[in-house]
């Protein structure tokens, strides 16, 4: 017995919609993606593996510390002294803010143990010691 | 006089290349955006002028001098034991505190890797001393 084949029309997908889904692709990445927003200040990381990511990006205050005792809050250069107001400033405006702390791989504790005194004064208690990820075990 | 119309196909613009374009921009989009680097060991710093008395028996006290020597409930450890022993600690005595206490010239460094060693045994209870000024 011979079967006839039913469709004899060549079927093809149809990519006309293609460019639309190409479109959304991009929009996402476009509404998504937030650019960088601060320059920082030149700093090594130090490596740690147990690593959290912040929670969010809009609720959180970078400060950049040197090995040098360079201190900058969201580039601009403060003081060790004046850190804790400026934090409270930013407090006031945003309560729940974290801070992102990026100090020298060879910074010393001294200047963190003063930051550290500064954030408790101005009550921004939400610290993340802001580490590369450890690739290699040591 | 009869006019035939010129134009019997109908005109459209050519979209094929649209996706091509789009493709570009996606790729870069992709390229130039960088995956943000905000990630790191997370702390709650106690609030200001709110100190407890601890019983001596809860703290663990781990001492880190200028040149990265632990010194770990008075026995000198090396930085990637301390892990296990936290977590031997942890399993004798849950409501165990680690106080962490460094020199002012030790390096952030190595502040960093035993954090990270306690953070890895799940230690919850971490207090960062205040060194003392030599």
């Amino acid at each position: 017995m011979k079967l006839n084949r039913k469709n004899k029309s060549k079927s093809e997908i149809s990519t006309s919609s293609l460019p639309d889904i190409i479109f959304m692709l991009l929009i996402f990445f476009m509404v998504t993606t937030v650019m960088r927003e601060f320059e920082g200040l030149d700093v090594v990381l130090p490596r740690a593996e147990k690593i959290e990511k912040l929670e969010s990006k809009r609720h959180t205050v970078h400060i950049w510390m040197t090995k040098d005792g360079l201190i900058s809050v969201n580039d601009k250069i403060v003081s060790v002294n004046n850190l804790g107001d400026v934090m409270y400033m930013k407090l006031t405006n945003d309560p729940r803010i974290t801070v992102s702390l990026k100090s020298d791989d060879e910074s010393r504790m001294e200047l963190l143990t003063e930051i550290h005194t500064q954030l408790r004064k101005a009550q921004a208690l939400k610290l993340n010691y802001s580490s590369l990820t450890k690739t290699s075990d040591l | 006089m009869l006019r035939k119309p010129r134009r019997t196909a109908q005109q459209e613009i050519n979209s094929s290349s649209m996706s091509d374009i789009a493709f570009l921009l996606l790729v870069f989009f992709l390229v130039t955006t960088t995956i943000s680097l905000d990630k790191g060991i997370s702390l709650i710093l106690p609030a200001d002028g709110n100190e407890l008395e601890v019983n001596r028996k809860n703290i663990i006290s781990i001492l880190i001098n200028d040149k990265g020597k632990v010194l770990m409930d008075d026995n000198p450890t090396k930085i990637k034991n301390i892990k296990s022993k936290a977590e031997k600690k942890i399993a004798g005595n849950s409501n165990i505190i680690f106080s962490v206490l460094t020199h002012k010239n030790t390096k952030y460094r190595d502040y960093i890797l035993v954090l990270d060693q306690l953070k890895q045994a799940n230690a919850t209870k971490i207090s960062i001393a205040n060194p003392p000024s030599f």
